[in-house]
């Protein structure tokens, strides 16, 4: 296998974080949705904490991205 | 049609300024279309928010409600994240905010350039927050900070808990900036992929043209997806600065 379609399989490979990413997000959205339909009252003291969340989920993600790039062009 | 679409991140010179504008040891310095991007920005923002509650109107115009509930939404922000003597960094903290949400929402203009999916910016700037959150920590606690690094633990956890605390502290830099660029660099990649379908089903002829108005409608949707994560990036990048610099003023302590 030449270097350039095994840089190929590898970015694609690296695609594989975000999966971790998806069940990550869902996680934060869901328990937020769980916990401010039990609680509305506090629901809206907490989007700050929810959009954090979802912000580091995210981020995880991304960097299998990075990845993928730092494969594709860097070498 | 072979269209690239990383080719919109690349910093060239502007239009009519070949020439280095300096030399530093060597490395030629040029004024690029990046810097254009950041002296607007920069211009533009500011003369926005000064000239807006200039004649400081009791009943606020729209330009004037707009600039007073950005400064209530940062100082609020600040409020909750470090309390009353996190305050006194307002002033880099709303910078830094109004600066990375203007460069997100100009990179949005189509034709324009994303200053923030640039590594060297992001990075940048996240090495400036921590700097600070050193300097500001060993100032207020002196060789104290380095208590950041104990937690209230056992000492024979502490000896895994030490090492822990140190990397994720040295790994703070890396993780802000990239957060920051991958999320602007995936965005506008995106988009270019789906503008990439619509040229290629358009020139396809027939039938096959007019599906291109498909990707056209996502790419409406996906813009709206990204002026929401243009405003969360820059939201999250001062958050994450105002806990960091809660960390360097209170230790462990609550405030």
């Amino acid at each position: 296998m030449d270097l350039k379609s095994a840089q190929m399989i590898g970015a694609g490979l690296a695609c594989i974080a975000l999966v971790g990413a998806g069940i990550g997000i869902g996680n934060v959205f869901g328990s937020y949705l769980s916990g401010a339909l039990r609680n509305p009252g506090a629901a809206a003291t907490q989007t700050t904490n929810l959009l954090l969340g979802f912000a580091l989920c995210e981020a995880t993600g991304l960097f299998g991205l990075v990845i993928a790039l730092l494969i594709l062009f860097a070498f | 049609m072979n269209l690239n679409p990383m080719e919109q991140f690349a910093v060239k010179p502007i239009f009519g300024m070949d020439k280095p504008l300096l030399q530093i040891a060597g490395h030629p310095i040029y004024f690029t279309n990046q810097a254009v991007l950041m002296v607007i920005v920069a211009v533009v923002s500011s003369l926005f928010l000064t000239l807006a509650v200039k004649p400081n109107r009791l009943v606020p115009t729209r330009g004037q409600s707009m600039a007073e509930m950005s400064y209530e939404f940062v100082a609020g922000m600040i409020h909750s994240a470090t309390g009353e003597d996190g305050l006194k960094f307002f002033p880099f903290v709303f910078t830094l905010f109004i600066f990375v949400l203007c460069c997100n929402f100009f990179g949005m203009v189509p034709g324009s350039f994303t200053v923030t999916s640039q590594i060297a910016v992001t990075f940048a700037l996240a090495a400036l927050v921590i700097g600070l959150v050193i300097v500001t920590g060993f100032m207020k606690h002196g060789i104290g900070f380095l208590k950041l690094f104990v937690p209230h633990a056992p000492w024979y956890l502490l000896i895994l808990l030490i090492p822990i605390e140190v990397i994720s502290f040295l790994t703070r830099p890396i993780s802000l900036s990239v957060r920051l660029f991958a999320n602007m660099l995936a965005g506008h990649t995106m988009l270019a992929v789906f503008g990439g379908f619509v040229v290629a089903l358009g020139s396809a002829g027939g039938i096959l043209s007019v599906l291109s108005v498909a990707p056209m409608l996502l790419i409406v949707a996906i813009m709206l997806l990204e002026l929401l994560v243009a405003f969360l990036q820059a939201y999250v990048f001062a958050i994450l600065t105002c806990i960091y610099l809660n960390e360097a003023l209170h230790l462990h302590d609550h405030h």
